[in-house]
């Protein structure tokens, strides 16, 4: 041990610091579209708002020197595509995820327009806390140097949950998700908590964009999300919209995620790309075994279009 | 409220609508309706479906601005723009559907229904203080209950407790007891009576159930077509002067006298299983046989299992477990076994569970037979004629109000949709007949008509199985009674040898 390596404690190492690093934009996108969806709307558009928050923070940071105000400007730009959608799902007759999958390529779209400049220069990229300064082994220190949202995200989790059942908006935002018509009656405007709901909703996407371009991989690029805003998405529906499962289910499927490049670290080749794919067919796995044709999801917001 | 003037009085409150006019584009839903209710008494507003009833309290409550009109509250005028200007003045309303929210807990849908929600509730000082609220008020809800978990009669009770939290002091009640047994309908009538005998609360009853109106009111206005068509005191009044005013001089159809002779078993469930949408058991080992000639009718407070075991019959959901037979056959709801056992359908929510709104009458009406010869050639070449001049002549006979046969079935009026759906179903030959809630939300004529046609079908020798929450209706039409509660049939009796008491009593579960 004493010369650092660790031999194949390497592996569950490695997979602990990945699903770290993976899980922090699943983590943000999936807390934001809990509120979202938790008010009775699901916004699939978070894919793009999360590419979109990607470039800003990197433009921002790449121009200000500062990557907090990279992270704000994701946010704000975030919050920007929200209302978009909220506003045009506030119009009759408009379905949510039409106007989702219409704002996912809007939004990719816009990025990789305004974000062309973007690709060749560096940006100034979000710290770490390194909390493996106590070790001499290379690995451990890297798996503990924890990102700085990561830590965020992992506070807000608890405490959106705690919103939810404790706070004036937390149940405003809970009946306008579980009953409409009941949150009309009390003479609140459905549409307004909808709107705010999703615009926070898309602030905590943005956000989870400037993590990918602000600090794992760290750079700004076409390829950079790769479907992510959709799979964090599809998470909230089997973290059961709790945001503290939201955390737990980011986790593990951060941890699969990093399954495969642990093991090639290792050096276990065969069966890489299937490696790869862990997240994937965990996702199938879970769907399948928690659903049910004869039974409605429990947990899931009355209102929602998918459960209506 | 303007700063100076002088406050409403205390108590009780009074509400007048004096020459209410509403207008909905070229539709007039109110006219010249005149409606006073006297501070400290209980009101019954009485009519049938589409007279106007919902309308005028809308404009009481201000999600209607009348067209004409004014609205007086403890004698002086009001400009009620919107709900929250009703609730200001201490009005407040519990309407037909729930407006609990399922998910959440009792306390929690209490605190939110507040004006005034704190930015951070704190919950251990809010359940002290609804604790001492209920402690004060005659009827109990538990606190820490999620709303989806308890009864239909606790939800209701819940409804009403809100509105007394809130410190409303008139109070307007949307057909309060329609999912509650007698009993315990009797039980929340009685309390609330109370309240008003006392002098701290106005009642404004929308209602279609005489027997209530006799009981509770002290007064009675009745609304026909947007008119005001009488009022009175209760005291002075009987039920069937109340229900002429209600009808006016329309003429229901007359149902047929029981006829006919009971023959062999149609139609027999043998321990039947099934689950409800969350997986929990909603109907459990229910037998049941029902013979060619009867009417068997199946009593109970709405989500006792009632809708699954329809849902199972017609072929909406899978038995877990358990036998459905049809004239000797294993029957699985198939489309081949309905139309070869002659079965028959009447499901509630009929535009719902029984046509495909935006299709046409036409349409909706062939579901049946439509890849059969008139209406297709060689079971697939669709013949338009053929639907068109089935549908004119069933149009004829049902008499169903609509525009055309093209016109999309999801346009007409609910008892229309009813009728069409009547129509199809008791058309031709029928050997079993299935009807859930039939008439549930109907005006009279397409009540009689409704129960005309269901017990021409018993006569001519159909076995009958009528679900329904109205038990008026089943007392009337059922040969012999069944009472399910919690998913179980837990009492069965001959119509002549029982009563709304006993029966009542079943339903609660005693």
């Amino acid at each position: 041990m004493a010369d650092g390596t660790i031999g194949l404690w390497t592996v569950p190492l490695a997979v602990f610091g990945g699903a770290i690093r993976v899980s922090t934009p699943f983590l943000f996108v999936s807390l934001g579209e809990c509120i979202t969806e938790r008010s009775g709307r699901i916004n699939l558009g978070l894919e793009g708002t999360l590419v979109m928050g990607a470039m800003s923070a990197y433009g921002i940071s790449y121009l200000t020197g500062s990557p907090w105000l990279g992270v704000l400007a994701a946010g704000l730009a975030g919050s920007l595509l929200g209302a978009l959608h909220a506003g045009i799902c506030s119009l009759p007759r408009v379905n949510d995820i039409a106007v989702g999958i219409a704002l996912m390529l809007f939004g990719t779209g816009l990025a990789f327009y305004l974000g062309k400049p973007l690709i060749e220069p560096t940006a100034p990229r979000l710290p770490a806390i390194d909390f493996g300064w106590w070790s001499d082994i290379s690995q451990v220190r890297a798996a503990l140097r924890i990102n700085v949202l990561f830590l965020l995200g992992v506070v807000l989790a608890p405490i959106l949950g705690w919103a939810f059942r404790t706070t004036r908006w937390g149940l405003l935002i809970r009946t306008a998700g579980e009953s409409s018509d009941s949150a009309r009656a009390m003479g609140y405007s459905v549409l307004g908590i909808r709107l705010r709901a999703t615009m926070v909703g898309g602030f905590l996407a943005g956000i989870g964009g400037s993590f990918l371009s602000l600090f794992y991989p760290g750079s700004w690029n076409e390829g950079l999300s790769s479907g992510q805003g959709i799979t964090a998405v599809a998470l909230v529906i089997f973290a059961r919209w709790d945001p503290m499962l939201c955390l737990w289910a980011s986790l593990a499927f951060g941890g699969a995620a990093a399954l495969g490049p642990a093991l090639q670290s290792v050096g276990v080749t065969s069966g890489y790309h299937l490696f790869n794919a862990a997240p994937y067919i965990l996702t199938l796995a879970i769907m399948i075994i928690t659903c049910s044709p004869k039974r409605t999801l429990t947990g899931a917001p009355a209102e929602l279009s998918i459960t209506r | 409220m303007i700063i100076g003037e002088t406050p409403l009085p205390e108590g009780a409150l009074g509400v007048d609508a004096l020459a209410v006019t509403m207008k909905f584009g070229d539709f007039l839903a109110l006219d010249n309706v005149e409606l006073k209710v006297r501070p400290g008494s209980f009101h019954a507003l009485l009519g049938e479906n589409g007279a106007g009833k919902s309308t005028l309290v809308k404009c009481i409550m201000g999600y209607y601005h009348a067209t004409e009109g004014e609205i007086l509250v403890g004698g002086r005028q009001q400009a009620i723009a919107n709900p929250k200007d009703a609730h200001a003045l201490g009005l407040g309303m519990v309407y037909q559907h729930f407006t609990l929210v399922p998910a959440m807990t009792v306390a929690e849908n209490l605190v939110l229904a507040r004006d005034d929600v704190p930015a951070v509730v704190n919950w251990a000082k809010e359940t002290r203080e609804l604790e001492a609220f209920l402690a004060r008020m005659p009827f109990k809800v538990p606190l820490k209950a999620r709303v989806s978990d308890i009864s239909a009669g606790e939800r209701q009770k819940c409804e009403i407790l809100k509105q007394l939290y809130l410190k409303r002091r008139f109070l307007i009640l949307d057909e309060p007891t329609s999912v509650l047994t007698p009993a315990e309908a009797d039980e929340v009538l009685g309390m609330l009576r109370a309240m008003v005998v006392a002098g701290d609360l106005t009642i404004l009853m929308i209602t279609h159930k005489f027997r209530e109106v006799m009981a509770f009111a002290d007064d009675v206005t009745i609304l026909r077509r947007g008119k005001l068509a009488g009022h009175g005191r209760v005291a002075d009044l009987t039920p069937d002067d109340m229900a002429r005013t209600m009808i006016g001089a329309e003429e229901l159809t007359v149902q047929p006298a029981r006829s006919g002779e009971v023959t062999a078993a149609r139609l027999e469930l043998d321990k039947l299983n099934a689950l409800d949408d969350a997986g929990a058991v909603a109907v459990h080992d229910v037998s049941l046989s029902i013979r060619g000639g009867e009417i068997v009718g199946i009593a109970g407070v709405s989500g006792n299992g009632q809708r699954q075991l329809v849902e199972v019959l017609a072929g909406q959901r899978e038995a877990e477990s358990g036998e459905i037979r049809v004239i000797g056959e294993v029957y699985h709801a198939s489309r081949e076994e309905m139309r070869r056992h002659k079965m028959s359908l009447l499901p509630e929510e009929p535009l719902k569970n029984a046509c495909v709104g935006g299709m046409s009458v036409a349409d909706n009406l062939a579901f049946r037979e439509f890849d059969r010869s008139p209406f297709a050639s060689g079971g697939w070449w669709l013949n338009g004629a053929a639907f068109r001049d089935d549908a004119e002549k069933k149009i004829g006979l049902y008499k169903i109000k609509t525009r055309g046969p093209d016109t999309p079935i999801a346009a007409l009026s609910g008892g229309n949709v009813q009728r069409a759906v009547l129509a199809r179903e008791l058309g031709g030959d029928v050997e079993v007949l299935i009807a859930a809630n039939p008439c549930f939300g109907l005006d009279f004529a397409a009540v009689a008509q409704i129960h005309a046609e269901i017990m021409a079908a018993r006569n001519r020798g159909a076995a009958v199985l009528l679900v329904s929450e109205d038990l008026d209706e089943l007392l009337e039409l059922s040969d012999r009674l069944v009472v399910m509660f919690h998913g179980q049939f837990v009492y069965e009796a001959r119509a002549g040898q029982t009563d709304l008491t006993e029966i009542g009593r079943h339903m609660a579960g005693h």
